[in-house]
């Protein structure tokens, strides 16, 4: 029986890297990701369960030694957050398309300049082309279920893909929530206690691994990369509902609230979701027929899924915590607005950038952007700041 | 004092069989590609090896084909320290939990000097200071070769480069060489050593010795390169027992701390003898050539040399 | 690269044929040839061989063998460097140019 537990969010995430029975963790410290990493030491420490921990120099080396545990077949684990993630740019790419088993969970934090430790989303979506699979959580319970479930995503034969469990900094890692602790066993029939390396650095079936690609070859590689992430959305799929079947808890690439006659509905990921439910309420109880889908899982887009969710909508309202600078907006906004472009019935898109650099997003600046859509105020040419001097 | 031992004493002791395989790309007379051999010669088939960007790299993994007969990866130029970190950590906690047959692979790194004393420095030096048990060679031939002969911290003084031109202004390079085996014996690792191919036993002994130690070792390995340093390929061990024999690169080990000559050289060569053969230094004046023979007699007398 | 360009496109029609990653298998460069001799080819003089194995040691290809007092030389992956015939200590190896 699970039990029942008030835990800090971060340390959720270190119960659930515990609970998978990690070899290795590799990590640099980065605010708010630190309470993860320490807690993680502590347990080590303690000897709650057996593991590497690598008190790495940078986040560059911490993704770097856990390529190098992966690639002889452990599982490892690591956990950054804004310039951390930033650091790790380049080795997230070689991860990914070298085919390495990694979960890292991100705390959201905004990317510098200015030097600030408040969360956006601005650090991973300047990562959103590494080729991850890139999933977002809300609270302590998602966070926990959506870990340890990564681990079988990750190291699943047909995906051999690196997953990052993305959470709001701060809003998600430094509040205490209540959560449903599964006992070890109930894990164990989930996720295997150690990892099965297909792959990997043997010297009795030694293998080359990170080879040069002359352009002979890598378009080729680069397109079955490609096709390896698109395909996992499968496997995502399957994996959340074995979890569901075992733990109870149900989990889908997208979660939709109050959609089902919506006219007006709000997509957006993270924590903000749980701030745009009671929004949903409130616009509901003032007689306006609007709705919500939370994206739980970013990459691979699911854009059957998405299509699918907004089948009645006319105007789906994007809320973005990043800017694509000089671009069209940010990336949801981008996503959609592409997607449903050809799409055989019009659906608006109307594009919102909020919460940059940490600033809350209230239940009144939901409404707010719900009004200016039903007004007309918003032209499907301009995305809209919600920021002082507009909006 | 530490007696090293001789784990190859003739080269009969040393295996026919090669674990970097012919059909790489290596320019002619490659002094790289020598020590490679060498090196895997001296640990065997049960060793893993990481390699950061570079020559080495580019000359024994073109897609479809490998020169490596052992286990091999690449991941990028900064981080083979932390790549082969995290490969030592992960071997250790397996075969704790039971889950290897072997109950230890050797770890080594393959890297050349810009991977080494350059870009990877920071990687390295996180890596030493942890303590991982790995061998960390870096096969120096002073300047970024592959993307075609650009300066490093490791280009000697007053070298040309294709980034360090030789003009009316500037004559070449105009630092000196970074001492990288000092840099790692400030980290109190057990081994550190220097080698070079002109004396392959020397060079196979350390190599195994260092595996050997607990801990972190490394091994700075002076790498001929006929390309960049405008040699004629046949020179190339040639002039790799020239540095070693004008003082120009002393051989030595530093054991637990104790510093150790292993390779005497009673009288000396005069500098000019190693420097006139390379296009590299085709610039130098007497003068010059003073001037670095006096840095070079400067060295030799800090380590203790005559 | 045209040469390995070739060989690649007949070994991969598809993408979805590839290895992942790429991963390829120990030591298969032993099937390049590269006999690029642009300073000749070393050429033994049996008789004079002692056997001492220097040029078997500092070979960059690693394609020499001294097997029962005969020196053998791979000619199509030696890349004629002229090592072997610079170091040997009793001038037992030229360098042939044709």
């Amino acid at each position: 029986m699970a039990r029942r537990i008030a835990v800090e969010d971060s340390h959720a995430v270190a119960l659930a890297a515990k609970m998978a029975n990690v070899d290795v963790i590799a990590a640099y410290p980065i605010t708010p990701q630190t309470h993860i990493v320490e807690e993680l030491s502590r347990m080590v420490s303690d000897g709650e369960f057996d593991a590497e921990y690598i008190n790495v120099e940078s986040e560059h080396s911490a993704i770097s030694a856990c390529i190098g545990a992966s690639a002889v077949g452990a599982r490892c684990f690591t956990a950054t957050a804004g310039q951390g993630l930033a650091l790790m740019h380049e080795i997230l790419f070689i991860a990914a398309g070298n085919r390495f088993p990694i979960v890292m969970a991100i705390a959201n934090r905004c990317l510098s300049p200015n030097i600030n430790i408040w969360g956006d989303q601005s650090d991973v979506m300047s990562s959103r082309d590494c080729g991850w699979i890139q999933i977002f959580a809300e609270n302590a319970q998602e966070i926990f279920d959506l870990i340890l479930s990564a681990f079988k995503i990750s190291e699943d034969d047909r995906v051999l893909l690196p997953v990052a469990v993305n959470f709001d900094g701060f809003y998600a890692t430094h509040v205490v929530e209540r959560m449903d602790l599964p006992e070890e066993e109930e894990v164990r029939r989930f996720l295997p206690p150690h990892r099965t390396a297909r792959y990997k650095l043997d010297p009795d079936r030694p293998l080359t691994f990170g080879a040069i690609g002359f352009p002979a070859i890598q378009f080729e590689l680069r397109r079955q990369w490609e096709e390896a992430l698109c395909n996992s959305k499968q496997v995502v799929k399957e994996v959340w509902q074995e979890f569901g079947r075992i733990f109870g808890r149900h989990y889908d690439v997208l979660e939709p609230y109050r959609m089902e006659d919506a006219e007006i509905g709000f997509i957006l990921m993270g924590g903000s979701s749980g701030t745009c439910r009671v929004a949903v309420d409130r616009l509901r109880e003032r007689g306006f027929k609007a709705g919500m889908i939370k994206l739980r899982l970013f990459r691979p887009f699911p854009k059957e899924e998405i299509l699918e969710a907004v089948s009645r909508l006319k105007t789906l309202i994007t809320v973005d915590k990043h800017i694509c600078l000089g671009g069209l907006g940010g990336p949801l906004f981008n996503d959609l607005r592409s997607l449903f472009y050809g799409f055989q019935r019009r659906i608006n898109v109307a594009g919102f950038i909020a919460g940059v650099g940490g600033r809350d997003i209230k239940v009144e600046d939901f409404e707010h952007m719900f009004e200016k859509v039903v007004k007309g105020e918003v032209s499907p040419e301009k995305h809209v700041f919600i920021v002082r001097g507009e909006s | 004092m530490a007696v090293s031992q001789e784990y190859f004493k003739t080269f009969r002791d040393l295996p026919r069989e090669d674990w970097f395989v012919c059909g790489h790309r290596a320019c002619q007379g490659c002094g790289e590609a020598i020590a490679v051999r060498l090196i895997l010669k001296a640990l065997g088939p049960n060793t893993i090896v990481v390699s950061p960007t570079g020559c080495l790299e580019i000359i024994s993994s073109p897609f479809p084909y490998t020169s490596w007969a052992v286990p091999w990866i690449h991941v990028a130029f900064e981080n083979a320290a932390a790549v082969a970190s995290g490969i030592e950590a992960g071997l250790k906690v397996l075969a704790r939990k039971g889950l290897l047959e072997k109950q230890k692979t050797n770890v080594l790194v393959l890297a050349g000097d810009g991977g080494t004393v350059d870009i990877g420095l920071q990687s390295l030096s996180g890596a030493l200071e942890r303590g991982h048990d790995f061998l960390y060679v870096c096969l120096d031939n002073e300047a970024y070769m592959n993307t075609g002969i650009q300066r490093s911290g490791a280009t000697p003084f007053m070298c040309w480069t294709t980034t360090s031109q030789v003009g009316r202004v500037k004559r070449g390079n105009l630092t000196w060489k970074k001492n990288m085996p000092a840099i790692v014996a400030a980290h109190r690792v057990p081994y550190v050593a220097t080698a070079t191919v002109a004396y392959p036993l020397d060079l196979a002994n350390k190599a195994k010795r260092g595996i050997e130690t607990e801990g972190p070792a490394y091994l700075h390995v002076l790498a001929s390169c006929p390309t960049g340093w405008r040699l004629p390929p046949e020179l190339s061990v040639e002039i790799s027992r020239l540095a070693v024999q004008t003082g120009f690169f002393p051989l030595y080990e530093i054991v637990d701390g104790e510093f150790r000559v292993t390779v005497e050289i009673p009288r000396r060569k005069p500098v000019a003898e190693y420097l006139k053969p390379q296009g590299r230094f085709r610039h130098l004046t007497d003068e010059d050539i003073a001037k670095i023979q006096e840095q070079v007699d400067r060295e030799c007398a800090r380590l203790g040399i005559p | 690269m045209g040469k390995m360009g070739d060989k690649l496109k007949l070994k991969y029609e598809s993408y979805r044929e590839l290895p992942i990653t790429p991963l390829i298998k120990a030591g298969i460069s032993k099937l390049v040839e590269t006999p690029w001799h642009l300073h000749g080819k070393p050429q033994v003089d049996q008789a004079k061989c002692i056997g001492c194995r220097l040029c078997w040691l500092y070979c960059p290809e690693g394609v020499i063998t001294v097997r029962n007092g005969e020196v053998e030389v791979d000619y199509a992956r030696c890349k004629g460097c002229g090592i072997c015939a610079n170091e040997c200590p009793v001038e037992a190896i030229t360098m042939v140019l044709r």
